[in-house]
Protein backbone atom coordinates (compact mmCIF):
# COMPACT_ATOMS: atom_id res chain seq x y z
CA UNK A 1 0.00 0.00 0.00
CA UNK A 2 0.89 3.53 -0.55
CA UNK A 3 2.98 5.11 2.21
CA UNK A 4 0.62 8.38 2.43
CA UNK A 5 -2.70 6.47 2.40
CA UNK A 6 -1.44 4.52 5.29
CA UNK A 7 -0.66 7.85 7.05
CA UNK A 8 -3.89 8.68 6.25
CA UNK A 9 -5.46 6.04 8.13
CA UNK A 10 -3.47 5.84 11.08
CA UNK A 11 -4.41 10.00 11.23
CA UNK A 12 -8.02 8.19 10.90
CA UNK A 13 -7.63 5.57 13.85
CA UNK A 14 -6.04 8.03 15.76
CA UNK A 15 -8.91 11.04 15.52
CA UNK A 16 -11.51 8.78 15.78
CA UNK A 17 -10.19 6.93 18.62
CA UNK A 18 -9.90 10.61 20.19
CA UNK A 19 -13.30 11.65 20.14
CA UNK A 20 -14.60 8.39 21.27
CA UNK A 21 -12.64 9.04 24.38
CA UNK A 22 -13.72 12.48 24.47
CA UNK A 23 -17.09 12.34 23.40
CA UNK A 24 -18.80 12.11 26.93
CA UNK A 25 -16.74 15.09 28.63
CA UNK A 26 -18.05 17.53 25.81
CA UNK A 27 -21.79 16.25 25.45
CA UNK A 28 -22.55 16.06 29.19
CA UNK A 29 -21.48 19.06 31.03
CA UNK A 30 -23.20 18.39 34.16
CA UNK A 31 -23.98 14.50 34.93
CA UNK A 32 -24.79 11.33 33.47
CA UNK A 33 -28.07 10.40 33.01
CA UNK A 34 -28.93 7.05 34.73
CA UNK A 35 -29.47 5.26 31.84
CA UNK A 36 -26.22 6.40 30.43
CA UNK A 37 -24.10 5.47 33.66
CA UNK A 38 -25.89 1.88 33.54
CA UNK A 39 -24.69 1.06 29.99
CA UNK A 40 -21.36 2.24 31.48
CA UNK A 41 -21.62 -0.80 33.87
CA UNK A 42 -23.02 -3.38 31.98
CA UNK A 43 -20.95 -2.80 28.70
CA UNK A 44 -17.82 -3.78 28.95
CA UNK A 45 -18.41 -7.41 29.77
CA UNK A 46 -20.83 -7.41 27.29
CA UNK A 47 -18.61 -5.99 24.83
CA UNK A 48 -15.38 -8.33 25.85
CA UNK A 49 -17.58 -11.04 24.91
CA UNK A 50 -18.42 -9.43 21.57
CA UNK A 51 -14.49 -9.15 21.22
CA UNK A 52 -14.19 -12.71 21.66
CA UNK A 53 -16.57 -13.76 18.86
CA UNK A 54 -15.26 -10.97 16.74
CA UNK A 55 -12.00 -12.54 17.01
CA UNK A 56 -12.69 -15.90 16.19
CA UNK A 57 -14.96 -15.02 13.51
CA UNK A 58 -12.70 -16.67 10.48
CA UNK A 59 -12.50 -19.63 12.44
CA UNK A 60 -13.46 -22.34 9.28
CA UNK A 61 -15.35 -25.04 11.13
CA UNK A 62 -16.89 -26.66 7.72
CA UNK A 63 -13.31 -27.53 6.46
CA UNK A 64 -9.60 -28.86 8.00
CA UNK A 65 -8.93 -28.57 10.72
CA UNK A 66 -12.21 -27.47 11.72
CA UNK A 67 -11.41 -24.87 14.22
CA UNK A 68 -9.64 -27.42 16.63
CA UNK A 69 -6.28 -25.74 17.04
CA UNK A 70 -8.87 -22.60 18.01
CA UNK A 71 -11.02 -24.79 20.55
CA UNK A 72 -7.72 -26.25 22.53
CA UNK A 73 -5.59 -23.07 22.63
CA UNK A 74 -9.03 -20.90 24.07
CA UNK A 75 -10.11 -23.82 26.20
CA UNK A 76 -5.77 -24.14 27.89
CA UNK A 77 -6.44 -19.67 28.08
CA UNK A 78 -9.93 -20.73 29.76
CA UNK A 79 -8.59 -23.20 32.31
CA UNK A 80 -5.22 -21.12 33.08
CA UNK A 81 -7.06 -18.06 33.45
CA UNK A 82 -9.42 -20.17 36.38
CA UNK A 83 -6.44 -21.94 37.51
CA UNK A 84 -3.72 -19.05 38.19
CA UNK A 85 -5.62 -15.81 37.35
CA UNK A 86 -3.24 -14.27 35.89
CA UNK A 87 -3.93 -12.67 32.01
CA UNK A 88 -0.67 -12.69 30.91
CA UNK A 89 0.38 -16.07 31.89
CA UNK A 90 -2.85 -17.30 30.13
CA UNK A 91 -2.22 -14.91 27.00
CA UNK A 92 1.40 -16.02 26.16
CA UNK A 93 0.38 -20.00 27.07
CA UNK A 94 -2.69 -20.02 24.94
CA UNK A 95 -0.49 -18.16 22.06
CA UNK A 96 2.30 -19.79 22.64
CA UNK A 97 -0.16 -23.47 21.92
CA UNK A 98 -2.01 -21.89 18.59
CA UNK A 99 1.50 -21.41 16.87
CA UNK A 100 2.55 -24.33 18.41
CA UNK A 101 -0.50 -26.66 16.93
CA UNK A 102 -1.14 -24.45 13.51
CA UNK A 103 3.27 -25.22 12.92
CA UNK A 104 3.53 -28.74 13.87
CA UNK A 105 0.35 -30.79 14.25
CA UNK A 106 -2.16 -29.28 11.98
CA UNK B 1 8.66 11.83 43.41
CA UNK B 2 6.79 10.21 46.71
CA UNK B 3 3.45 10.26 43.34
CA UNK B 4 5.80 9.09 40.76
CA UNK B 5 6.55 5.91 43.25
CA UNK B 6 3.20 5.24 43.78
CA UNK B 7 1.68 5.43 40.62
CA UNK B 8 4.60 3.42 39.29
CA UNK B 9 3.84 0.69 41.68
CA UNK B 10 0.52 0.68 40.95
CA UNK B 11 1.27 0.40 36.86
CA UNK B 12 2.82 -2.58 37.33
CA UNK B 13 0.27 -4.88 36.90
CA UNK B 14 -0.38 -3.41 33.04
CA UNK B 15 3.84 -3.38 32.80
CA UNK B 16 4.37 -7.07 31.84
CA UNK B 17 0.97 -7.04 29.89
CA UNK B 18 1.91 -4.51 27.49
CA UNK B 19 5.51 -5.15 27.05
CA UNK B 20 4.09 -9.08 25.70
CA UNK B 21 1.58 -7.27 24.01
CA UNK B 22 2.40 -4.27 22.76
CA UNK B 23 5.81 -6.92 21.21
CA UNK B 24 2.82 -8.85 19.77
CA UNK B 25 1.77 -5.70 17.81
CA UNK B 26 5.31 -5.04 16.76
CA UNK B 27 5.78 -8.78 15.15
CA UNK B 28 2.36 -8.50 13.43
CA UNK B 29 3.15 -5.14 11.81
CA UNK B 30 6.69 -5.97 10.83
CA UNK B 31 5.28 -9.64 9.66
CA UNK B 32 3.07 -7.38 7.59
CA UNK B 33 5.53 -5.09 6.01
CA UNK B 34 5.00 -2.22 8.29
CA UNK B 35 8.28 -1.48 10.12
CA UNK B 36 9.48 0.94 13.09
CA UNK B 37 8.63 4.12 12.30
CA UNK B 38 5.10 2.48 11.60
CA UNK B 39 4.91 0.53 14.89
CA UNK B 40 5.90 3.68 17.09
CA UNK B 41 3.69 6.08 15.61
CA UNK B 42 0.71 3.88 15.83
CA UNK B 43 1.30 2.90 19.52
CA UNK B 44 1.88 6.94 20.24
CA UNK B 45 -0.98 8.04 18.28
CA UNK B 46 -3.29 5.34 18.14
CA UNK B 47 -2.87 4.19 21.38
CA UNK B 48 -5.82 1.49 21.66
CA UNK B 49 -3.95 -2.27 21.48
CA UNK B 50 -7.57 -4.16 19.91
CA UNK B 51 -7.67 -1.49 17.41
CA UNK B 52 -3.98 -1.73 16.37
CA UNK B 53 -4.07 -5.33 15.66
CA UNK B 54 -7.11 -4.77 13.72
CA UNK B 55 -5.38 -1.50 12.07
CA UNK B 56 -2.51 -3.56 10.62
CA UNK B 57 -5.22 -5.76 8.64
CA UNK B 58 -6.77 -2.51 6.99
CA UNK B 59 -3.66 -1.08 6.44
CA UNK B 60 -2.28 -4.17 4.59
CA UNK B 61 -5.16 -4.51 2.69
CA UNK B 62 -5.31 -1.02 1.57
CA UNK B 63 -8.72 -0.63 3.04
CA UNK B 64 -11.08 3.19 2.66
CA UNK B 65 -10.95 5.68 4.93
CA UNK B 66 -14.93 5.49 5.57
CA UNK B 67 -14.25 1.43 6.08
CA UNK B 68 -11.37 2.61 8.81
CA UNK B 69 -13.61 5.45 10.73
CA UNK B 70 -16.62 2.78 11.53
CA UNK B 71 -14.11 -0.11 12.06
CA UNK B 72 -12.52 2.20 14.76
CA UNK B 73 -16.05 3.44 16.42
CA UNK B 74 -17.13 -0.33 16.75
CA UNK B 75 -14.04 -1.88 17.63
CA UNK B 76 -13.18 1.11 20.43
CA UNK B 77 -17.08 2.07 21.11
CA UNK B 78 -16.38 1.16 24.42
CA UNK B 79 -14.11 3.41 25.43
CA UNK B 80 -16.89 5.91 24.99
CA UNK B 81 -18.37 4.30 28.40
CA UNK B 82 -14.79 3.80 29.91
CA UNK B 83 -15.36 8.11 29.73
CA UNK B 84 -18.77 8.02 30.95
CA UNK B 85 -17.46 5.37 34.24
CA UNK B 86 -14.50 8.37 34.92
CA UNK B 87 -16.59 11.12 33.86
CA UNK B 88 -16.48 12.18 37.70
CA UNK B 89 -12.89 12.03 38.22
CA UNK B 90 -11.38 13.31 34.99
CA UNK B 91 -13.56 16.45 34.90
CA UNK B 92 -12.19 18.78 37.16
CA UNK B 93 -8.37 17.67 36.16
CA UNK B 94 -7.12 20.69 34.83
CA UNK B 95 -4.00 20.54 32.70
CA UNK B 96 -4.10 16.80 33.17
CA UNK B 97 -7.39 16.41 31.44
CA UNK B 98 -6.61 15.58 28.13
CA UNK B 99 -4.27 13.24 28.38
CA UNK B 100 -5.97 11.61 30.74
CA UNK B 101 -8.81 11.26 28.39
CA UNK B 102 -6.39 10.54 25.72
CA UNK B 103 -4.88 7.92 27.79
CA UNK B 104 -8.15 6.01 28.58
CA UNK B 105 -7.82 2.68 27.54
CA UNK B 106 -9.01 -0.70 29.16
CA UNK B 107 -5.71 -1.58 31.11
CA UNK B 108 -5.76 2.06 32.17
CA UNK B 109 -9.36 2.26 33.10
CA UNK B 110 -9.08 -1.33 34.76
CA UNK B 111 -6.38 0.22 37.01
CA UNK B 112 -8.30 3.05 37.89
CA UNK B 113 -11.48 2.56 37.99
CA UNK B 114 -12.19 2.10 41.18
CA UNK B 115 -11.64 5.86 41.68
CA UNK B 116 -8.75 5.04 44.72
CA UNK B 117 -5.70 6.87 45.16
CA UNK B 118 -3.30 7.46 47.62
CA UNK B 119 -4.02 9.38 50.42
CA UNK B 120 -2.07 12.87 50.45
CA UNK B 121 -1.61 13.10 47.01
CA UNK B 122 -2.99 14.89 44.04
CA UNK B 123 -5.05 12.49 42.44
CA UNK B 124 -4.96 14.33 39.18
CA UNK B 125 -1.33 13.78 39.13
CA UNK B 126 -1.63 10.18 40.29
CA UNK B 127 -3.72 9.42 37.97
CA UNK B 128 -1.81 11.43 34.98
CA UNK B 129 1.23 9.45 35.84
CA UNK B 130 0.01 5.54 36.16
CA UNK B 131 -1.57 6.81 32.62
CA UNK B 132 2.08 7.94 31.13
CA UNK B 133 3.50 4.80 32.75
CA UNK B 134 1.30 2.44 30.87
CA UNK B 135 1.40 4.12 27.79
CA UNK B 136 5.53 4.36 28.09
CA UNK B 137 5.21 0.48 28.32
CA UNK B 138 3.10 -0.17 25.10
CA UNK B 139 5.57 1.94 23.09
CA UNK B 140 8.43 0.39 24.61
CA UNK B 141 6.39 -3.28 23.47
CA UNK B 142 5.73 -2.39 20.33
CA UNK B 143 9.13 -0.87 19.48
CA UNK B 144 10.91 -4.36 20.80
CA UNK B 145 8.71 -6.32 18.67
CA UNK B 146 9.37 -4.55 15.40
CA UNK B 147 13.18 -4.93 16.28
CA UNK B 148 11.87 -8.49 17.02
CA UNK B 149 10.42 -9.17 13.99
CA UNK B 150 13.33 -8.83 11.76
CA UNK B 151 15.64 -11.60 13.46
CA UNK B 152 13.05 -13.91 14.66
CA UNK B 153 14.52 -17.42 13.20
CA UNK B 154 10.89 -18.96 12.86
CA UNK B 155 7.84 -17.89 11.18
CA UNK B 156 5.60 -15.89 13.36
CA UNK B 157 2.12 -17.20 11.84
CA UNK B 158 -0.81 -17.67 14.42
CA UNK B 159 1.10 -14.55 16.54
CA UNK B 160 -2.50 -12.97 15.83
CA UNK B 161 -4.02 -15.54 18.40
CA UNK B 162 -2.32 -13.40 21.17
CA UNK B 163 -5.35 -10.89 20.96
CA UNK B 164 -7.92 -13.74 20.90
CA UNK B 165 -6.40 -15.44 24.25
CA UNK B 166 -6.65 -11.58 25.47
CA UNK B 167 -10.04 -10.92 25.19
CA UNK B 168 -10.56 -15.00 26.69
CA UNK B 169 -8.66 -14.11 29.79
CA UNK B 170 -10.33 -11.01 30.50
CA UNK B 171 -13.96 -12.29 29.59
CA UNK B 172 -12.54 -15.77 32.19
CA UNK B 173 -11.82 -13.47 34.83
CA UNK B 174 -14.58 -10.60 34.81
CA UNK B 175 -16.79 -14.29 34.99
CA UNK B 176 -15.35 -15.40 38.06
CA UNK B 177 -15.17 -11.67 39.21
CA UNK B 178 -18.83 -11.23 39.22
CA UNK B 179 -22.32 -12.74 40.41
CA UNK B 180 -23.88 -11.91 37.64
CA UNK B 181 -23.64 -13.04 34.25
CA UNK B 182 -26.29 -11.47 31.99
CA UNK B 183 -24.26 -8.67 30.84
CA UNK B 184 -21.70 -10.96 29.44
CA UNK B 185 -23.82 -13.81 28.09
CA UNK B 186 -25.65 -11.17 26.69
CA UNK B 187 -22.77 -9.72 24.42
CA UNK B 188 -21.07 -13.06 23.57
CA UNK B 189 -24.44 -14.95 22.53
CA UNK B 190 -25.70 -12.02 20.88
CA UNK B 191 -23.02 -11.91 18.86
CA UNK B 192 -22.69 -14.85 17.76
CA UNK B 193 -26.23 -14.78 17.01
CA UNK B 194 -25.42 -11.83 14.65
CA UNK B 195 -22.51 -13.72 13.19
CA UNK B 196 -24.73 -16.90 12.21
CA UNK B 197 -27.14 -14.15 10.30
CA UNK B 198 -25.41 -11.43 8.86
CA UNK B 199 -21.74 -13.34 8.19
CA UNK B 200 -18.00 -12.39 8.98
CA UNK B 201 -18.10 -9.25 7.09
CA UNK B 202 -21.55 -7.57 8.19
CA UNK B 203 -22.01 -8.44 11.62
CA UNK B 204 -20.43 -5.42 14.33
CA UNK B 205 -23.10 -3.21 13.62
CA UNK B 206 -26.06 -5.43 13.72
CA UNK B 207 -24.22 -6.70 17.14
CA UNK B 208 -23.64 -3.86 18.56
CA UNK B 209 -27.56 -2.94 18.54
CA UNK B 210 -28.73 -6.00 19.27
CA UNK B 211 -26.56 -6.02 22.75
CA UNK B 212 -27.45 -2.26 23.59
CA UNK B 213 -31.62 -3.27 23.33
CA UNK B 214 -31.15 -6.23 25.39
CA UNK B 215 -29.45 -4.77 28.02
CA UNK B 216 -32.10 -1.80 27.88
CA UNK B 217 -34.60 -4.48 28.29
CA UNK B 218 -32.70 -6.50 30.93
CA UNK B 219 -32.25 -2.96 32.54
CA UNK B 220 -34.54 -3.53 35.93
CA UNK B 221 -33.93 -7.32 36.25
CA UNK B 222 -30.02 -6.24 36.28
CA UNK B 223 -30.20 -3.00 38.77
CA UNK B 224 -32.34 -5.42 40.83
CA UNK B 225 -29.81 -8.32 41.34
CA UNK B 226 -26.88 -6.02 41.37
CA UNK B 227 -28.53 -4.10 44.13
CA UNK B 228 -29.33 -7.57 46.19
CA UNK B 229 -25.58 -8.77 45.64
CA UNK B 230 -24.18 -5.26 47.31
Amino acid sequence: MSVSHSAVLVAVMSLVTILLRALPFLVFRKKTPDYIAYLGKVLPPAIIGMLVIYCLKDTKISSAPFGVPELISALLVVLLQAWKRNVLVSILAGTVCYMALIHFVF
Amino acid sequence: MKTVRAAFIKSLPVMGGYLILGTGFGILAWNNGYGLPWTFAMSLLVYAGSMQFVGVGLLSGGASVLTVILTTIMVNARHLFYSISMFGHYKDAGRYKPYLIFGLTDETYSLLCDGKTPEGMDPHRFRFLVSLFNQSYWVLGSVLGSLAGSVLPFSAAGIEFSMTALFIASFTEQWIETKDHLPALTGLLGTLLCLLVFGPEGFLIPAMCLITLLLTLFRSTISARRKVSE
